[in-house]
Parts: structure tokens; C-alpha cells; sequence
């Protein structure tokens, strides 16, 4: 195509075409209305459009519309071999791209039946790259969200805090964000020598730093007022959309993946579950769900701790050591079908494959993401609120809009 | 879940297709026939022996056109008792339909969609069911493996 060419001529009829509303202005009662929210708006967290219904400041209804960054990852999965799809695996949750590729290696692992010969070395390092991206991600998340809802400082506090762990990573893999280090059967390379004392200094620069959070953000009042009793999600609502993660922990369910499947090395480390317990005033509200993450990045560092100690020790590099070693040359796993799942930052991330046995290209690679599931539960609790807790809420379900439309 | 827990189960409902079972898959899946697919989540959402309260994931499977059939795969997983379970529906390839789930677990709202979407597997009785991640005006179902990708959308080249 020459490259003076208008490429798309806007015409006004393409908008209503291409994503209609669902709503019909003629069905609307007296004094409502429909308010587009998105999909550019910051608050929104990336391209999530809303459509509002509305009587004066009253939320009545809401319906999303998804998809304006969908990339295909399905498609992608099933034209690539096994380990050419990991760097799509990353950019599925873009900010937690280490536990998406654990998540990913442990399912075409399972499928080749090495799952029980990974070496503890690779399982540890694995954890603690995946725990380390957790802590970032939860800071994203909390960040992100007390800036939705006029907290300013926090934001900046927390990406100063996160810009250690990307360098970290960075160190280990070569990229700031998306890592292709988790590979099937092993790792991309062994840690860098000296990442364990790193990693501690790092462990022991953001301990003081987390109480500050609790002081600036957690309890202050006017992030309580904001967000307390809002958005509540009653326990049987969120187990019945499907809703994982922070979200359903928040709720009251003591469920997670890494204690429930107790993959990887996970029941050889000592953490807590932390769970809502309502301690401003409803269990399950937008407070509880930040209080939660809040309380995940505490043991997050216990988990790297206890990792890094294990690799110092126990599991101590040695120069012949190979992170590589189990890695296949060709990967074809025998035709079977397979539903595999992990505890990410969100919550359940779950990979079906269906393997032919005759290529290496998964015959199917379907994702099951836990930001679409959660998502998914906007609609039934966002009745009869306030715009202004709208926002709260969709800041507290912490969506990542690369996960959403895959 | 075992098969003899799960025949014990499903011996109370009369159903009007044998069932069967495949060893193949992880988590141990059952084949249906799509009319029993109904009645058979309902006993296994309300009975109190295996309360499968959670529908985590539904993916629609394409065999292919020398096949002639189509697939939906449901991932069942019980909290309680931390039971899995994989329940297949084999459709044909033209005009496929399967009853929606949608009213026994709400999670299966918006994946019914997706796979309508990516396949053009019609739930009944779903409650809304439009396109999720496709434009509304985007033709053919992309993730169909016979599906050929229009060559214009909105005077844009599809074609990179």
C-alpha cells in the first residue's frame, strides 16, 4: 500500500457499527440516560468502554465492552511450537509476565511428563522471579488505584518501589517487563551472580517501606470513605461468576491456588493466606480487596526469603549446573487433552491445550483469564451505586486490559 | 473425580445418550451427548456429595472440516471437596447449538460468548449472547480452522 494512502476514512456510522450499544434509547424509563465511559479514560485501565445507564447520579446498569486490544494470542497459540508461544504468554498480563510463563511452562511440562524431574534450583528460581513480579504487579494494582480515586503520592511512592524489582528482573532476563525466562523444561539462564545478596538488600530496603504505604494510603480516611462498604461482593455471587483471586479472597474464602493444587514448590514454603475480614465495616468491599493485596506483598517477601534462602543454601549454584539441561529439543507431547491452572496476581490463570501428538503445535491453546472472569462480575455489582463508586470499583477488581482481550 | 463416583451420581437422572468417558484428558473428562449436558450440570452443581460450585472455563475445540465436528470442553471444580472434572459436548459442524449453562453458573456468561464468538456455537437460551472481543459487524468465526479472513474491514487491509 503506498504510504501517502488514507488508510481508514472515518465515517460517523463506524462507531455504532462495530461495537453497538446494547441499551435502546427508546426503552429508556423517564430521567435516564446513557452514558458512554471509555474506552480512552484513564480510570478505566487501559481500553475497557462502559456503557452507563444512569438516573441523575445513580448508576442503574452497566454494560462492558471488551476487546479494543485484542491481539489473537488463541490464533498465535495455535500456528506457533510450544516454546515460540511464551513471549505471547508474557503480554498476556503485562505487568505480571514471570507468573503467566510459569503458569504456561508448568502446563506444556505436565503434558511432556517431566513436570517431576524440573530441578528444585529451577523450581526455586522460578518462584522467586514469579513472587517477585507479584509484588510489582500488587503494586501496580494499588497504585494505580489510589490514583483512580485522587491519591496522587502513592503512585509515585510505589513506582519508585517497583522500578527495583523491574531492575532485578532486568538483570535476570534482559527485559524490563516482558521476559521470555521461564522456558519449558528449565530456564532461559541461571540467576546472575550476586542476584541472591541483591535480593535481599532489596527485601530489606522495602520492609520500612510498607508501613509508610499502610500510613499514606491503607488507613487513611479518605481512602476509607472512598472505598469502605462499596462495591461489596457477597461470597456466593463471586464463587458462582467464577470470580479468583485478591477479589474472592476478600470475600472470605481462604482459596488459593498455590495452597489448594500446591504446585511447584509452593507446600515447601511456609506463607499466610490473608483474607477479608470486613474490618471497615463489610467483608468484601473495595477496602478489603486493597487491604488483601496489601497483605499478599508481606508474604510475598516471606516466600522470597524462604527462596532465597533455599538457593544460598540448600540449592546452591555450582558450575555445572545447567538450567537448560531439561529443556526438549523438540517438544511433542502425546494427543491428550489438558486443563492446567495457577495462582497469578489476578487470580486463577488457566491454559487448556489439546495436544494431536503429531506436531509440535498445540491443536488448541486456549486461555482461561482470570482479569476476563472478574470482570465479568462488574455488571451485578454496580446496581444502584454512584458513578463516583463505579470507578472505585472498577480500580479494586484490578484489571489488566491485555489479559481481558488476549 | 472418578467414573464410578460419577456413574453413582448421574444414576438417579434418566438420560437419553450413553455416556462416555475419556482416559486421555487431565482433569478425567466425560463425554455428553448435548441433550443430557443440562441435566447432568444441575445434579452435579446441587448434589450435596459433590457441589461443583465453580465453572472455571469453557473452550470450544474446531476438529476441522474432514472431521465435521466441533467440541466444547467445561472445567468443572468443586470447593469444597476439591474435585475436577472436564464434561465434553461434541456438536456437529454445521449449525451447532448447545443448551447455555449460563443460568446454573453466571461465569458462563461471558465464556459462552467468547466461544460463540471465536466459533459461532449457538448457546440456547443464553441470555445475551453478541460478539465479546470481534467487532459486531466482523465476519466469519475466527478461531474456525477453515476461516479465511475478510481482506478489507473499514477500507483497512486485514492482510499485515
Amino acid at each position: 500500500m503506498p504510504t501517502d494512502q488514507i488508510q481508514y476514512r472515518y465515517q460517523p456510522g463506524n462507531l455504532t457499527r462495530s461495537e453497538p450499544n446494547k441499551l435502546r434509547p427508546e426503552n429508556l424509563r423517564a430521567e435516564e440516560m446513557i452514558i458512554n465511559l471509555g474506552p480512552q479514560h484513564p480510570s478505566t485501565h487501559g481500553v475497557l468502554r462502559l456503557e452507563v445507564l444512569m438516573d441523575g447520579e445513580i448508576v442503574h446498569e452497566v454494560v462492558p465492552h471488551i476487546g479494543y486490544l485484542h491481539r489473537c494470542f488463541e490464533k498465535h497459540g495455535e500456528n506457533l511450537p510450544y516454546n515460540q508461544v511464551i513471549p505471547f504468554v508474557d503480554r498476556l498480563d503485562y505487568v505480571a509476565a514471570m507468573n503467566n510463563e510459569h503458569v504456561y511452562a508448568m502446563g506444556v511440562e505436565r503434558m511432556l511428563g517431566i513436570e517431576e524431574q524440573i530441578p528444585k534450583r529451577v523450581e526455586y528460581v522460578r518462584v522467586l522471579v514469579a513472587e517477585l513480579n507479584r509484588i510489582a504487579s500488587h503494586f501496580i494494582a494499588i497504585g494505580t488505584y489510589g490514583m483512580d480515586i485522587g491519591a496522587f503520592t502513592p503512585f509515585f511512592w510505589l513506582m519508585r518501589d517497583r522500578e527495583h524489582i523491574l531492575r532485578l528482573l532486568e538483570w535476570a532476563s534482559g527485559s524490563r517487563l516482558l521476559y521470555n525466562y521461564i522456558w519449558i523444561g528449565g530456564l532461559f539462564y541461571d540467576l546472575p551472580v550476586g542476584f541472591e545478596d541483591r535480593c535481599r538488600e532489596f527485601v530489606r530496603y522495602i520492609k520500612p517501606k510498607l508501613p509508610e504505604l499502610e500510613t499514606i494510603l491503607i488507613d487513611n480516611t479518605i481512602f476509607v470513605d472512598r472505598t469502605a462498604k462499596v462495591g461489596v461482593l457477597p461470597l456466593d455471587l463471586a464463587i458462582n461468576s467464577g470470580v479468583t483471586g485478591p477479589i474472592l479472597r476478600a470475600s472470605g474464602l481462604r482459596y488459593d491456588l498455590r495452597r489448594v493444587d500446591g504446585y511447584s514448590v509452593y507446600p515447601e514454603i511456609d506463607f499466610d493466606i490473608p483474607v477479608g475480614e470486613g474490618r471497615m465495616g463489610a467483608v468484601g468491599d473495595c477496602w478489603d480487596r486493597t487491604f488483601v493485596r496489601y497483605q499478599e506483598i508481606h508474604e510475598s517477601l516471606r516466600i522470597i526469603e524462604q527462596c532465597l534462602d533455599k538457593l544460598t543454601g540448600e540449592h546452591i549454584r555450582t558450575r555445572d549446573f545447567d538450567p537448560q539441561a531439561l529443556v526438549p529439543k523438540k517438544i511433542r507431547p502425546k494427543a491428550q487433552d489438558l486443563y492446567v491452572r495457577g495462582e497469578i496476581p489476578k487470580g486463577e490463570l488457566g491454559f487448556f491445550f489439546r495436544a494431536d501428538g503429531k506436531s509440535d503445535i498445540p491443536f488448541r491453546c486456549k486461555c482461561r483469564s482470570c482479569s476476563f472472569v472478574n470482570l465479568s462480575v462488574l455488571p451485578e455489582i454496580a446496581k444502584g451505586i454512584l458513578l463516583a463508586d463505579l470507578i472505585a470499583i472498577i480500580g479494586s477488581i484490578d484489571v489488566v486490559m491485555g489479559e481481558v482481550d488476549r | 473425580m472418578t467414573f464410578e463416583n460419577f456413574n453413582r451420581l448421574i444414576a438417579g437422572i434418566s438420560l437419553q445418550h450413553e455416556v462416555k468417558f475419556d482416559l486421555n484428558a487431565r482433569p478425567n473428562a466425560v463425554l455428553l451427548s448435548p441433550d443430557d449436558l443440562i441435566p447432568v450440570c444441575e445434579t452435579l452443581y446441587r448434589n450435596p456429595a459433590t457441589y461443583f460450585d465453580m465453572l472455571s472455563c469453557i473452550t470450544g475445540i474446531d476438529n476441522g472440516p474432514a472431521a465435521g465436528t466441533m467440541e466444547v470442553a467445561y472445567n468443572l471444580y468443586s470447593i469444597p471437596f476439591d474435585l475436577h472434572l472436564m464434561i465434553k459436548v461434541i456438536l456437529p459442524r454445521e449449525a451447532a447449538a448447545v443448551e447455555s449453562v449460563s443460568h446454573i453458573w453466571k461465569s458462563a456468561d461471558w465464556l459462552e460468548r467468547e466461544v460463540f464468538d471465536m466459533y459461532g456455537i449457538h448457546f440456547k437460551n443464553h441470555p445475551d449472547l453478541r460478539r465479546i472481543l470481534m467487532p459486531a459487524d466482523w465476519e466469519g468465526h475466527p478461531l474456525r480452522k477453515d476461516y479465511k479472513h475478510q481482506e478489507y474491514y473499514r477500507d483497512i487491509k486485514v492482510e499485515y
